[in-house]
């Protein structure tokens, strides 16, 4: 298939892994900052052609792990309002908040829709005049300027009846994040190539220099990610810290400017908190005060929730790469994708539902 | 089926104790949700907690696709399935044709010549009486063909809003050979894995035609029935011999839970090479843009076979002869390391886990 083998070809595979074999003299801790990368190299066991002493480990790029408990459980109270047509992407249906997910508000009668596009819950909101049409707007910079389209056409249509519950996060402050914690084992990052398609890569170049650690924007076809692990260890080999971009056929320096534009125009920075980790400055995107009429939290009106998260999921180590599924003593026992006590293991982008289902006694 | 029932399907070995000595809340449902039909671990759940301690008897804890039951000197196969598709026609078929073709499958994976079936309608207050007749039209036309005949039925209709248009039930009767004896219990280390043609043919057309995702593509499902296919399979064999162990076909769940099922009913493990399971290039491409594996995919019209390694040239030569078959290759092993576990060997030499999923398949968020 065009577009996809030239990406998956075994001998270049094969051949790349020996670059890196033979260009590392020493251990090095490389992170792949997202989910999708995180699920190519599992589904392709890409971590057993690499020489033994490059240690991947999983970043905290899967949208799904990340969306805090509170606003899951938010979610479900709004999808079981009267009149509320809730929709959301397939995945996040299964998402455990504190005590339920989506589906069993769904067969408790709640009108929950799996939508491909907020464009499609845009479209239902118009079909639909007299139903209130929420979309849960979750994800990294990859999916905001799509969810900022349809707020903002939402506001030029009038559709008083459209709102967004928005759980937006960004992957630089997460970077450092980890970067600035004592704990911290990550050498090189591999960047992620969906969020730079969007932001460019221009805001890695400050993380690199300031932390002295090597990002390579990558993608999230196996050869893609081989060659970002090449070009990772050569820097480091050579004691270079540079960001560099091995996903150019996606990526350039400046990103996408029209979509920038719009997730400004739609979208301001605020603090955030991520499931498992906490809160996070600046690290997340609200609706500005001119969208408050599409703002589900504020047209809803809800009383805040705090809830408590399992305390024996160690899923903030995970995300921060200190840990690896493996390592938590409910891992493939007391949780498991049927049973997730965290987040990430009920994505498939998730760091432990990607290692219970491709490592898991292999 | 894609979101039916189908009782008689799954197995409680598959499950690893170990998963559940502390189950979150989250497992135990109160109520029913999408995930318990949709061919993963919910459902198989389901059918251990609700069903098979209630109805269990030595028949229906074989736990195959078909009840098998002796009369006398014979062996008759038995069994039912519902079929509740949306849309309810489809590039390649409509719920008619599939509805036959189904149960025509349930059978034929016990080695039986299928015979009579039965048609049950639930029918939606409302529903157009044309589009009714084109669905009976096409039970019609899909039994004529197959050699079968319908021979008792039934109606009922609910309220508009009760139901989905309409829902479809058969049930089927077959004559199995004497001597033949398949199970998905019988899968022994060194057997071999064969699969008859093209995976996820069938679930992508379905869903490449559903509301709200639109694209274009030229992908039709494989609805087909395999009885034919079948008996030139059984034909190739000398009477009595033990060679062909199991047949399944991988419906609901995809290829992967069907082997998950045999290598659990058997107590094996089961390794399948990625390059020799075929995937058409349109199918590919659609599960690529849908962040779906084609190993979970529905399919209609394809068999799994376990096969004794003696036997393997007779079997994949004669189905290679018949047009459902065209496409048979070897794609597996089976072996003895870990009860139950399925794994894959990748292009790049490494190895995972070919696991059943808990619920749905479901589209990923980017």
């Amino acid at each position: 298939m065009r577009y996809v083998d030239e990406y998956r070809d075994p001998q270049i595979a094969h051949a790349l892994a020996g670059k890196v074999a033979a260009t590392a003299t020493k251990p090095w801790v490389l992170m792949e900052v997202c989910g999708g990368q995180t699920h190519t190299l599992m589904r392709y066991g890409i971590g057993d052609l690499l020489p033994p002493g490059i240690e991947l480990v999983h970043g905290p790029g899967c949208p799904v792990c990340v969306t805090p408990l509170e606003l899951i459980d938010q979610a479900i109270r709004i999808a079981g309002l009267p009149n509320v047509t809730f929709t959301s992407y397939g995945d996040m249906l299964r998402v455990p908040g504190s005590h339920s997910d989506l589906f069993a508000a769904r067969a408790n009668g709640a009108d929950v829709r799996v939508v491909y596009s907020p464009m499609d819950a845009l479209k239902i909101a118009r079909d639909n005049p007299h139903r209130k049409v929420v979309f849960f707007g979750v994800g990294f910079e990859t999916t905001a300027p799509a969810n900022a389209m349809a707020v903002w056409q939402a506001r030029r249509e009038g559709l008083t009846n459209f709102s967004m519950l928005v759980s937006h996060v960004l992957v630089p402050p997460a970077m450092r994040l980890i970067l600035e914690s004592p704990a911290n084992r990550v050498q090189g990052f591999i960047g992620p190539g969906h969020v730079c398609t969007i932001m460019g890569f221009r805001e890695y170049d400050e993380l690199a220099r300031e932390f002295h650690v090597p990002v390579v924007v990558g993608g999230f076809e196996p050869l893609d990610l081989l060659e970002a692990i090449s070009m990772l260890v050569s820097q480091l080999e050579e004691g270079r810290a540079e960001v560099e971009n091995q996903y150019s056929r996606s990526v350039d320096y400046q990103g996408n400017i029209g979509a920038q534009k719009i997730m400004r125009e739609v979208f301001t920075v605020s603090d955030r908190k991520w499931r498992g980790i906490g809160e996070i400055a600046a690290s997340g995107l609200v609706l500005r005060d001119e969208f408050a009429a599409h703002d589900a939290e504020r047209v809803f009106n809800l009383a805040p929730l705090s809830v408590k998260e399992p305390a024996e999921c160690i899923s903030a180590l995970v995300l921060l790469g200190q840990k690896k599924p493996a390592d938590c003593a409910a891992f493939g026992k007391r949780c498991t994708p049927m049973t997730p006590l965290g987040a990430p293991m009920v994505s498939a982008e998730g760091a432990c539902a990607a290692w219970y289902q491709y490592k898991r006694h292999v | 089926m894609l979101p039916g029932t189908n009782t008689n399907v799954m197995s409680e070995t598959l499950l690893d104790p170990a998963l559940f000595v502390c189950p979150a809340p989250i497992a135990v449902r109160d109520r029913i949700v999408l995930g318990h039909g949709s061919g993963g671990r919910l459902g198989a759940n389901l059918l251990r907690d609700v069903f098979f301690p209630l109805f269990s008897n030595p028949v229906l804890d074989r736990q195959d696709d078909q009840a098998i039951l002796q009369f006398g000197g014979e062996q008759l196969a038995f069994t039912t399935d519902s079929f509740v598709v949306r849309p309810l026609f489809f590039p390649g078929g409509d719920i008619g044709s599939l509805a036959i073709h189904g149960t025509i499958n349930d059978l034929a994976m016990g080695g039986a010549t299928p015979l009579y079936l039965s048609a049950a309608f639930i029918i939606e207050e409302g529903f157009p009486m044309e589009t009714l007749q084109r669905v009976a039209a096409s039970m019609a036309d899909a039994a004529a063909a197959a050699g079968v005949s319908i021979v008792t039925g039934d109606t009922k209709v609910v309220e508009r809003g009760k139901g989905d248009g309409v829902f479809i039930n058969t049930t089927g009767i077959g004559m199995v050979r004497q001597g033949i004896r398949l199970s998905a219990n019988q899968a022994r280390p060194g057997d071999i894995v064969i699969l008859s043609g093209s995976i996820g043919d069938h679930g992508t057309a379905i869903m490449a035609s559903r509301e709200g995702l639109e694209f274009e593509t030229t992908i039709v499902s494989d609805s087909a029935p395999l009885h034919g296919l079948v008996a030139d399979m059984l034909d190739a064999l000398s009477p009595n011999s033990p060679g062909l162990r199991c047949l399944r076909d991988p419906t609901r769940g995809g290829l992967s839970a069907t082997l998950n099922e045999i290598a659990a009913q058997s107590k094996v493990s089961i390794e399948i090479v990625e390059k020799n399971i075929p995937v058409r290039d349109e199918v590919r491409g659609a599960c690529e843009l849908l962040g779906l594996d084609p190993l979970y995919v529905a399919n209609e019209g394809k068999l799994v076979a376990i096969v004794a390694p003696e036997a393997v040239c007779d079997v994949l030569a004669a189905m290679r002869r018949n047009p459902l078959g065209e496409d048979a290759a070897a794609i597996g092993v089976v072996g003895s390391r870990h009860a139950g576990l399925v794994t894959m060997r990748t292009p790049f030499g490494s190895t995972r886990i070919v696991d059943l999923l808990p619920g749905d398949q479901l589209p990923r968020i980017c």
